[in-house]
């Protein structure tokens, strides 16, 4: 009994709220909020200009934030979400759940930016990761056909494992389907999330692993370590755009207002590179982290428009999952 | 006074046990109450549906069948270390998933130690990934609970027992078929059907391990339809045939489960005269240990690297785990308890099958349907640890109804008519007879409970805020920001801590008695 009454205390101390300030609620994929991601900067550094309280909350990744917004519907107590990225809008959009935005801003985007709901806070391209020096493909098909081994994530259960799927449809149209039975042999294995899949790279289960462009930048910048390299595919790269958007049913509508103006300042957007890894939104003034100069850049964009990507979405995984699963 | 024909009553039990059914049954339609409109059972979910089965049968009946041998082996032997060695090979089981997989696949895997011997003798590396990967992973599992439980049940036979055998001269073989047989008949089916249930609800080790899509469980499809496909409808399907596959599964082992008991002895340690090769039971032993504790060693080594640059957070996080286990432990035990009493005073069927329920009940299923049902009332965050807590004691209480009803039986076997003859009062029975004499099962189990929670991912991901994370969600949190070293030296801590916590309740139980 006593640990219930112990564990009782701490959580009633971990939900102490100022009683006077207004409370921005704001959900975003776990890894935002963790201690070692952009969180707790980002709320420093508004809760110093908004004279309010910036209360963080973690749902595991863009997907399940998106679920968890559908579930609570209308009564929910987010006045933002943040962390959809450009082929969950579509799906977003449908609920009716989010508000226009009046945010415009000099996007160092890949694309034009004319979405009206959700304002882009980062980017990056998917890439696969290689160790330095070691004999890359050059494209999917010379990858299909040579013994170079992945690993990828599932794209049922993971953002980069979807972007992936849309990567190659993006690519090769009606040709996906052969492509994918193609790479059948060089997948090692398919995972839940991210993580699980870069942790098997770095412990050498697989040549190559999928992940993101800058993923370099890490290994550079935090671990002063060169020997990992994203490999530029002749094809394009597919771009991830992660976005933001009020609800429509805030309470806050004008502190969320300027939480969405405040994310694409320098304030925000410089704390993007060395915490989401990730290319921000708008170059800040004083630019980008030294590093960032090393990392490839794709030949072209490949990006499927929200309601483009929310269509192929359903066709590619059936077609994905009528190759791989022999 | 009214004649009892029981030394103590059922009913606190039965109560317990429609509260644990209610509150399984109860997340899964709020789920389904939640839903508007759902494709339903799909063609890919049948595909999913016989694979989870298949594994999951080969995953429980491979468990089982080595688990006999090692017991036997450990139930026979005595030698320096027995104890240490048989806390150690508990480890596989309160693993967190993740650590699990990297430590197997540090053995096993492409560039693990294996392939590297075979590498120096020019042999190709082992593949790991296919069916033959996720039975491998489950049976490191579940081979400890299996091995555990198949134990206790040959140290449940009074010594008396033995020591006659030995007297009337039975030849090793006869005495299993005497002796040890009933025993596994009474004791396997349960282990069996607890494995299954486990492996049922398998989800990130079988496809990790599976090496592709085909290896789809049940338990992926039901995550898919609430993050990919939002379909609520769906998911509570599917969950809700998860849970009726494992009922099915209890009720069979019920069956097949011979109930007679050993009786009474006087718990005189036991001794064996039938020991006549100790070969064959080291082998056992050896291959068991090499088994379970490589793939450990691998945790341990590359562990130590991060531990002693692990960020103080962590330290934080892990204190949260420690509270969140000691919660769910109590908790565990209040119910836990009265079941077991129950089970042992005759009232088997419903309380065992709700018992069961904790190990099918999908842990996203559970945790969803709780939000909605709490969100109403109180900011779901506010409530992260105690809910944490909760569900992570349902789910050990099928693990602590194997463990505790034998020896709730047994007791009232034994006292309970002495008992009445005394005219003992039902709640003196159970407080100064019975849970003194189920001691050694009750540390077990709430060593066994702690352990599980706190290397439990469980519903926190679901309800926390950026403030409150358990030790199991800053290991994720720590490779989500690539720091794999820390990582692995915060899995560590995690590790020890699990087995210090195991490791002092199961040893608190058994002070005075002989393992």
């Amino acid at each position: 009994m006593k640990h219930l009454i112990l564990a009782a205390g701490i959580m009633s101390a971990t939900s102490a709220v100022a009683a006077d300030a207004p409370v921005l609620t704001v959900y975003t994929y776990d890894s935002f909020v963790s201690d070692w991601g952009p969180g707790p900067q980002v709320k420093a550094a508004f809760e110093a200009v908004c004279a309010c309280e910036l209360n963080l909350v973690g749902v595991e990744d863009g997907a399940a934030l998106l679920s968890r917004v559908r579930l609570e519907g209308k009564n929910t107590d987010a006045d933002i979400v943040l962390g959809l990225d450009t082929n969950l809008t579509a799906a977003a959009n449908e609920t009716g759940l989010f508000a226009p935005h009046s945010v415009t801003a000099d996007y160092a985007l890949p694309i034009e930016w004319t979405d009206t709901t959700f304002v882009p806070f980062d980017w990056g391209y998917f890439s696969f990761i290689a160790n330095a020096g070691a004999d890359v493909p050059a494209n999917f098909a010379e990858l299909a056909a040579s013994d170079t081994s992945i690993v990828i994530q599932d794209p049922r259960t993971s953002t980069p494992g979807l972007g992936l799927l849309l990567w190659v449809k993006a690519a090769y149209g009606d040709e996906a389907p052969a492509i994918w039975a193609d790479l059948s042999d060089n997948i090692v294995t398919v995972t839940k999330g991210w993580s699980e899949a870069y942790g098997l790279f770095l412990e050498g289960e697989a040549d190559m692993v999928l992940s993101y462009t800058t993923s370099p930048a890490y290994h550079l910048i935090a671990e002063d370590d060169a020997s990992k390299v994203a490999v530029s595919f002749d094809e394009g790269h597919y771009a991830q755009i992660e976005v933001a958007a009020k609800l429509a049913s805030t309470d806050q509508s004008e502190l969320a207002d300027q939480f969405l103006a405040f994310m694409v300042s320098d304030a925000f957007q410089n704390i993007i590179p060395t915490t989401n890894w990730m290319y921000p939104a708008v170059t800040p003034a004083n630019g980008l982290p030294d590093g960032f100069e090393t990392l490839i850049t794709p030949k072209s964009t490949l990006l499927l428009d929200a309601a483009m990507a929310g269509e192929m979405r359903d066709k590619a995984l059936t077609e994905w999952l009528g190759a791989l699963s022999r | 006074m009214a004649w009892r024909t029981k030394p103590l009553s059922p009913y606190p039990g039965i109560g317990a046990a429609v509260l644990v059914a209610a509150f399984i049954l109860g997340t899964l339609v709020a789920v389904g109450w939640q839903a508007d409109g759902s494709k339903g059972f799909a063609a890919s979910d049948w595909v999913a549906l016989r694979f989870t089965l298949k594994q999951a049968t080969l995953s429980a009946l491979i468990s089982v069948f080595l688990a006999i041998p090692v017991a036997r082996a450990l139930a026979r032997r005595r030698f320096w270390g027995r104890r240490v060695l048989i806390a150690l090979l508990g480890a596989p089981f309160i693993l967190p998933v993740i650590v699990a997989i990297f430590g197997l696949l540090q053995v096993f895997g492409r560039s693990g130690w294996i392939s590297d011997i075979l590498g120096v003798f020019g042999l190709p590396p082992i593949r790991i990934y296919g069916l033959h990967g996720v039975v491998l992973a489950h049976v490191f599992f579940n081979l400890p609970l299996a091995t555990r439980l198949i134990l206790q049940g040959w140290q449940e036979i009074p010594a008396e027992r033995f020591r006659l055998a030995a007297q009337l001269g039975l030849s090793g073989r006869v005495m299993f078929r005497q002796i040890e047989w009933p025993m596994l008949q009474r004791v396997a089916p349960g282990v069996l059907a607890v494995i299954f249930a486990i492996c049922l609800t398998s989800f990130a080790v079988a496809l990790t391990l599976g090496g592709g899509p085909w290896a789809t469980t049940v338990e992926l499809a039901i995550y898919q339809a609430f993050t990919y496909d939002f379909d609520l409808g769906r998911a509570a399907l599917l969950s809700a045939i998860q849970l009726g596959l494992t009922v099915t599964a209890a009720v069979i082992a019920l069956k097949l489960s011979n109930q007679a008991g050993f009786g009474a002895g006087m718990d005189k340690p036991v001794q064996r005269w039938d020991s006549v090769s100790p070969i064959r039971d080291f082998f056992w032993i050896f291959l068991a240990t090499g088994f379970l504790l490589l793939p450990l060693s691998s945790v341990v080594f590359s562990g130590l690297v991060g531990l002693f640059e692990l960020p103080s957070l962590v330290f934080c996080a892990a204190g949260v785990s420690i509270m969140v286990a000691g919660a769910s432990t109590c908790i565990l035990l209040v119910l836990a308890l009265p079941m077991a009493a129950a089970i042992g005073a005759g009232t088997k069927g419903l309380v065992e099958i709700a018992g069961i329920l904790g190990l099918a009940a999908s842990p996203l299923v559970l945790g969803t349907g709780l939000f909605i049902l709490v969100r109403p009332y109180v900011n779901p965050s506010d409530l992260a640890l105690l809910v944490t807590a909760l569900v992570n004691a349902i789910m050990a209480l099928p693990f602590a109804l194997r463990i505790l009803a034998p020896a709730a039986r047994d007791v009232i076997v034994s006292h309970g008519r002495l008992a009445q003859s005394l005219n003992m009062s039902g709640r003196v029975f159970f407080v100064r007879i019975m849970l003194a004499r189920m001691r050694p099962q009750i540390g077990f189990a709430a060593g066994l409970a702690a352990a599980l929670s706190m290397g439990d991912l469980g519903v926190i991901s679901l309800f926390a805020d950026a403030q409150t994370a358990t030790l199991p969600l800053q290991i994720y949190r720590l490779m989500g920001a690539y720091k794999m070293d820390a990582a692995a030296g915060a899995a560590l801590l995690l590790l020890c801590l699990s087995m210090g916590a195991f490791w002092l309740l199961d040893r608190g139980g058994r002070r005075h008695a002989e393992v």
